[in-house]
């Protein structure tokens, strides 16, 4: 397929005019409950350091199964992400719960290495048992305007992921405009796709709402086309509950019901958990309850 | 993973398909078409529902009866005649308004010629510039109540009458009000005097912005003012009148009389006055026109439009039907420079209209008052009907039709965002201003037809262009013949510029530099 820089215009004045009038939707009481409580199920609750631990990877791994004992119906986030070489302590630790296990390949967070590399990293991750993976696109290329080479190797990671779900990080921060952006998320689905994804979180900007806004209209287009849904994944930056909520607006006004669930859309986020379950608690009891009941991990 | 989780997430999963909208249409209305292969439809009416949000109305001020505003005070009329006016979203009466008769036209225009001969002209223009900051303040200070009454009165949202109304208003005041002691710059090498009287006629789709636009320029240029709100929407103009009260402005400046066609008859034919602003229908501004005809008097008449807004196929899609409903849905269509021809070109209809449709499904259609509105009640019952009456023209000259499936109260005045395709330049919905939310969209192939066929129209106040190529847009405005042109935008209003029509659509400007000429003579 031949890609085109200009084949979508994207207006920036005109997106970020339509992100302001989503963030004025009322969202309170019952609405509000139901929203949070959608937004964690839809969590990717992330640990991505480099002093990363088996321990470390335990304990998320139970906050990802009971995000919080002291209210009865918060639902299991929808997974955990890690990297490759603790994908194993996730699986494990997760069990039989429901919660996937996603994790980054492809050498995040830059995606500088050889196609070979990368497909070694996405096998053994797979190998390990991981359900998703987040891979990285070589952005460097793609903003040469090497758009063939970006294509064929998010299909080869896609041939690596087997049965696991691929996600596609675009790295939205380093992809200068909209229109990048919008072509970006073109060629990853295109590509094979099952989620496009903002950030990796290592790179400022990660996720907003005019860059989630072009990805979901990308995903409306493609569904238009073909009838596939793909997924949307906002991930980095994103820390309260009054942001996560608007980005649900925006997915309801944007792909409806549908995609109103955590199999078409997800939050890479770590420290939003926490603000979710105080506000949840705030709404049950008119209290702010201290941040020391809520765990760190 | 299983087997079961991966048919979900390689998108296999069963797409809810909404309810068809012919089920919830009262009116016959054709349903989308379909070739072959069902299309992929979203469905918008999600489980997750936002929360009701009305605001609050407790705070506000209104009297029971509210008299004429002349002089600085309320006075009665001098035959005790008042009309109601009422909530169009509820079909309530707010509150009692006075008609003012002849007598009372005579004593406003007195009032407003001894202030400005003895007053107004005396003072030094940067006290007059005092006054106008002083107003523009007040206005920011009463913003909410403000927004809360226009919004009752005249059915708009509340989202509107907050974010746009209002803030509109003051920023009017505070434009000319930088303006009065500054005249002699606006007209190099002359010296501007007043005219004196200006009888101002103000319409109901935007009362107090009409206000503002007409009260601040006639002030700041040392004029005084008679001025007249429509009937259905008196309330945020007297309003107004307590906030000049408030600012201590002197006495006769500005007298606000209210009553329907005959009072602005009488002010149109007073002989006292100098100058007639009028903001309508091209119905009453011929009227006006005719029985100016052979006076001293200046005048500026804004009147109706039936604006082309044009979409090229390289246009940004997204935002482009962002700027379709902001053009056609705003105010519930009750805007003289609505985009209400819309013209796609060939090569993207099908992707427009699916998406234009789609959008439409997402307006929050109903109470005015709550935050989450979009569109709110349609201004009278006599436009509702007007409005009805169109669509009924509109399906039996065969035009294709799609409403959004909202519901809407049983109580008030209410219509669908609708849009009507497979019209042509001949049928009367394209022809004809509706002044609602009913949009007719067209398609062309190139850049000669579609001038050609924007320009085909006895209007001219603005227009829209969306493409994504700036030789374009330059090329197209300079084609188009309109006083207000749109590029990749629409219904953006500013006190610094200039707004005003070609051909029937009106005569002069008002806004920026320009909306001071009218009110001046060197």
């Amino acid at each position: 397929m031949k890609y085109q820089l200009d084949k979508h215009p994207i207006d920036q004045v005109g997106v970020e005019e339509r992100v302001a009038r989503f963030n004025s939707r009322s969202i309170k009481k019952q609405s509000k409950v139901q929203a949070i409580k959608l937004a964690i199920s839809m969590l990717d609750l992330t640990t991505l350091e480099g002093k990363d631990s088996a321990g470390k990877v335990r304990q998320i791994c139970a906050k990802a199964v009971r995000p919080w004992e002291g209210m009865e119906d918060v639902p299991s986030v929808a997974a955990v992400c890690v990297y490759p070489n603790h994908v194993k302590t996730a699986k494990r630790a997760l069990g039989d719960s429901g919660v996937k296990v996603a994790s980054v390949a492809t050498a995040f967070p830059s995606g500088n290495s050889t196609l070979k590399i990368k497909l070694e990293d996405t096998r053994f991750a797979v190998n390990e048992g991981a359900d998703e993976i987040d891979m990285v696109i070589s952005r460097g290329r793609f903003l040469c305007g090497e758009y063939d080479f970006v294509f064929d190797e998010i299909a080869a990671v896609k041939e690596a992921c087997g049965e696991a779900h691929l996600k596609v990080i675009l790295e939205t921060g380093e992809l200068d405009s909209y229109q990048n952006i919008r072509l970006a998320s073109d060629i990853a689905m295109d590509a094979g796709a099952d989620f496009i994804k903002t950030s990796t979180g290592k790179i400022e900007p990660a996720a907003t709402l005019p860059v989630t806004l072009v990805m979901l209209e990308a995903i409306r287009d493609y569904f238009y086309r073909t009838g596939k849904m793909i997924g949307m994944k906002p991930a980095g930056g994103i820390r309260k509950e009054k942001e996560a909520l608007q980005y649900l607006v925006m997915v309801k006004e944007t792909l409806g019901e549908a995609w109103l669930s955590p199999h078409y859309f997800r939050f890479g986020a770590s420290t939003l958990a926490n603000d979710l379950l105080m506000q949840l608690q705030k709404e049950a009891t008119g209290y702010y309850q201290s941040l020391d009941y809520f765990s760190i991990d | 993973m299983s087997k079961k989780n991966k048919l979900i997430l390689n998108g296999k999963k069963k797409i809810n398909r909404p309810k068809t909208n012919a089920s919830l249409q009262k009116t016959s209305v054709s349903l989308p078409k379909t070739k072959g292969k069902q299309k992929p439809v979203i469905n918008f009416k999600t489980d997750w529902q936002y929360a009701s949000a009305p605001e609050s109305i407790s705070h506000i001020q209104l009297k029971k009866r509210y008299e004429l505003f002349i002089n600085g005070t309320f006075v009665a009329p001098d035959k005790p005649v008042y009309f109601d006016t009422i909530n169009p979203a509820t079909e309530q009466k707010i509150a009692e308004i006075a008609e003012a008769g002849e007598s009372d036209v005579n004593k406003a225009v007195k009032a407003a010629a001894d202030a400005q001969k003895y007053v107004w002209s005396k003072i030094p223009a940067s006290e007059r510039a005092k006054y106008l900051f002083r107003i523009a303040r007040i206005i920011q200070e009463k913003s909410r109540e403000l927004a809360v009454i226009e919004t009752m009165d005249g059915g708009k949202p509340i989202r509107e009458s907050r974010d746009i109304d209002i803030p509109l208003a003051a920023a009017h005041f505070f434009y000319y009000a930088g303006w009065a002691d500054k005249l002699n710059y606006a007209v190099p090498g002359k010296t501007p005097q007043p005219l004196g009287v200006a009888g101002q006629i103000i319409p109901w789709n935007f009362p107090l912005l009409m206000a503002a636009w007409k009260i601040a320029p006639a002030l700041a240029t040392g004029n005084t003012v008679v001025l007249k709100p429509a009937e259905t929407t008196s309330l945020t103009a007297l309003k107004l009148a307590e906030i000049i009260q408030e600012a201590d402005l002197p006495p006769g400046v500005v007298n606000i009389i209210t009553g329907a066609g005959k009072t602005g008859s009488l002010i149109v034919n007073h002989p006292d006055i100098n100058k007639i602003a009028f903001t309508g229908s091209t119905d009453v501004g011929k009227i006006i026109q005719r029985s100016l005809a052979g006076t001293a008097k200046k005048y500026t008449l804004e009147l109706g439009g039936k604006a082309a807004n044009i979409i090229f196929e390289d246009a940004s899609i997204d935002q482009a039907v962002e700027g379709i409903v902001n053009g056609i849905f705003f105010n519930q269509g009750h805007v003289c420079c609505a985009g209400s021809r819309l013209f796609v070109q060939e090569s993207v209809f099908d992707k427009v209209m699916r998406k234009l449709k789609d959008r439409m499904e997402t307006l929050v259609v109903g109470d005015p008052l709550d935050k989450n509105t979009d569109i709110g009640a349609i201004n009278s019952k006599a436009q509702w009907e007007k409005i009805t009456k169109y669509q009924a023209i509109g399906l039996k000259e065969g035009g294709e039709c799609y409403q959004s499936s909202c519901s809407v109260p049983s109580q008030g005045y209410w219509f669908r965002p609708t849009v009507f395709w497979n019209v042509s330049q001949a049928s009367r919905i394209v022809q004809e201003e509706i002044f609602g939310p009913v949009l007719t969209v067209q398609t062309f192939r190139t850049v000669a037809e579609v001038v050609e066929k924007a320009n085909n129209t006895p209007y001219g106040l603005s227009g829209g262009i969306w493409t994504d190529k700036g030789s374009k847009i330059f090329k197209m405005a300079g084609e188009l013949r309109a006083g207000v042109i749109w590029a990749n935008t629409f219904n953006k209003f500013d006190p610094t510029s200039p707004f005003g029509g070609y051909k029937e659509s009106g005569v002069g400007r008002e806004g920026g530099l320009h909306g001071l000429m009218p009110y001046l003579k060197y």
